[in-house]
């Protein structure tokens, strides 16, 4: 698969599984992971590869915080991951405000404040 | 789109500190429910337009209730099906805000039809989101004024029929119909277009708002995975499948680029206008308090039938209490009827704050027939006192413990030429009576309440009369 355009990151413990991003997203990235959340749900999560940046499963999700798309991630994605990475790991979004992501190797902090307005715009 | 992250929007709070619980991060809502992608959509919109600061969310009953957990705006909690009314007085005060009746259709479709219905017909300048989604969610599935015929609730379990609860109703489309409303549109959240639709519809109302052009209302179709018993997913596609069909999506009604914006600004009259805009001049509003004892605490009730003027009596007490600075309560109980049928008032005068209006124990007692009489006499207090019209009744009651004053209040008004003025003559007997009304306080009041000189001047000679009985009973 090409380089990934964009990047989904699931804030895990507001998911409630759902599934209407799984089902609303068009390249089929998303899926329901087999792990629960503190709440008991099968929260989604991204495959790692292939995200469009396209926001439609922002805009299915009901829950204004699970989901974090990054558009242009190939530009950004140096700010989100450890820089010798060569694959994209599945990024779960721990704690959105302090910006704690975990990864295969771990929790590591990300800065996600300086997103935090942007907005699509027509 | 030219935005690098999508996000949270910061038209929700980081943290949903108003909400109860541990959990402070995620929302009430079922998972898959339609109501948290629109709140997505409204917020989204409210930081484009700045005006989250503005912002000002009226939410009645349904499970959106709790909006205000979510939303960084102001939140007014309006009574069930009420919201447009709620919505109508914040934005006639505060022109500048932005307005948002968030409805559900329990909401705006059965108990509150009525309000949308003024609302919109008089074009308040406000946004309303009316969530169709065919059931009440909130208290468990019951059928909704919008849910499908055949369509099986907890009320209706043979399934909705046409002959037991008609059809489902349209809102949209009634909206639509009338005259004021800028922008009518029903939309629905089922898949990427639809939401996308959605998406400017919400901003539509939203800028409309912001621009003065007046009422805009959106109905959206959405989902209640709990209550209809299905996946979110099949909710989406049950939306996409049969709802539509019976609420055809679409513009109804936009006219909002022909109009031109509103003039919100209000033409209330200032509170210092207000005594000369009812003829009042202000020197009327003088705080006597010379004559009377420092502490007062009466209670009156005046009770006898319809047209003896018994309410009157008791607005005039109330109205002498204001003038000696007491606190001053009334509280009226009477028939449908102007004339005749039985009436009675209760008023409580004191130099205390007053707790509640309606009296138990009264330490005063007018009674102008007889049926009041027996009503009330035994209420009165030990030592209380009770003037009863001795021209229309005799004193049958048997209390020794109390102060009884016979006053032939109608045979008097029937000797000055009005029969209508024996109430003036209780005012007379009382004031001379009591130690907390001031007679020249009552002589300086009355030609307030009558205007024409010939009605004045009667009741100014009843008062007298009034007094005259009194004086035989002084201590």
């Amino acid at each position: 698969m090409a380089k990934s355009r964009g990047f989904v990151a699931v804030n895990t413990e507001e998911c409630k599984g759902c599934k209407l991003c799984v089902d609303a997203c068009p390249v089929d990235v998303l899926s329901i992971s087999s792990l629960f959340n503190v709440h008991g749900y099968n929260h989604a999560e991204y495959e790692g590869q292939g995200c469009t940046g396209c926001g439609v499963c922002f805009y299915a999700c009901p829950e204004p915080g699970a989901l974090v798309v990054f558009k242009n991630w190939e530009k950004v994605r140096m700010n989100y991951h450890v820089i010798e990475k060569d694959i994209v790991i599945p990024l779960q979004i721990k704690d959105a405000k302090k910006g704690i992501a975990m990864s295969e190797d771990g929790a590591f902090e990300v800065d996600l404040s300086q997103f935090k307005n942007l907005h699509f715009t027509e | 789109m030219s935005g690098q992250i999508l996000s949270k929007s910061s038209g929700f709070f980081d943290d949903y500190i108003h909400k109860p619980g541990e959990d402070k991060s995620s929302t009430h809502y079922c998972p898959g429910c339609g109501h948290g992608i629109l709140h997505k959509l409204i917020a989204e919109a409210l930081v484009d337009n700045d005006a989250t600061e503005k912002a000002v969310f009226v939410s009645p009953v349904g499970c959106s209730v709790f909006a205000y957990y979510y939303f960084n705006a102001g939140n007014f909690q309006a009574a069930h099906g009420r919201a447009p009314a709620v919505a109508t007085g914040i934005k006639r005060s505060l022109p500048d805000s932005v307005v948002i009746s968030y409805q559900g259709d329990g909401d705006l479709a059965a108990i509150g039809g009525n309000e949308i219905l003024h609302a919109a017909n008089r074009g308040e300048a406000i946004s309303v989101f009316f969530v169709n989604n065919g059931i009440y969610g909130m208290t468990g599935g019951q059928m909704a004024p919008t849910t499908l015929v055949g369509t099986k609730t907890t009320t209706t379990p043979y399934g909705r029929t046409l002959r037991n609860e008609g059809y489902p109703i349209q809102m949209a489309e009634i909206i639509a119909s009338l005259k004021a409303p800028v922008y009518v549109e029903r939309v629905m959240m089922a898949d990427t277009k639809s939401i996308n639709a959605a998406r400017k519809a919400v901003r539509k109302a939203i800028k409309n708002q912001v621009e003065k052009k007046g009422f805009s209302f959106v109905e959206i179709l959405s989902t209640c995975p709990t209550g209809w018993k299905m996946t979110p997913v099949q909710s989406q596609e049950w939306l996409i499948s049969t709802y539509q069909e019976h609420f055809p999506l679409g513009v109804l009604k936009d006219i909002s680029d022909q109009v031109e914006p509103l003039n919100l600004d209000h033409n209330y009259a200032e509170l210092s206008q207000v005594p000369t805009l009812i003829d009042l001049p202000k020197e009327n509003f003088e705080v006597h308090k010379e004559n009377i004892p420092d502490v007062v605490d009466e209670e009156i009730i005046v009770a006898g039938f319809g047209g003896q003027g018994v309410l009157t009596l008791g607005v005039w007490l109330s109205e002498m209490g204001m003038r000696e600075d007491l606190n001053v309560s009334w509280i009226p109980s009477y028939g449908p009827e102007m004339r005749g049928g039985t009436a009675n008032c209760n008023v409580k005068m004191s130099t205390k704050r007053i707790g509640a209006p309606v009296i138990a124990h009264p330490t005063v007692l007018i009674v102008m027939n007889k049926p009041s009489l027996d009503k009330y006499g035994e209420t009165l207090v030990e030592n209380g006192i009770m003037l009863y019209d001795s021209s229309l009744m005799g004193d049958d009651l048997e209390r020794t413990d109390i102060v009884k004053i016979p006053v032939p209040a109608t045979k008097i008004a029937n000797e000055l030429g009005n029969t209508r003025i024996s109430n003036v003559i209780f005012l007379g007997v009382l004031t001379g009576l009591s130690d907390f009304l001031d007679e020249s306080v009552v002589r300086n009041t009355l030609p307030m309440i009558f205007k024409k000189r010939h009605l004045l001047d009667i009741n100014l000679k009843a008062f007298e009369r009034g007094l005259e009985i009194s004086r035989a009973y002084k201590k």
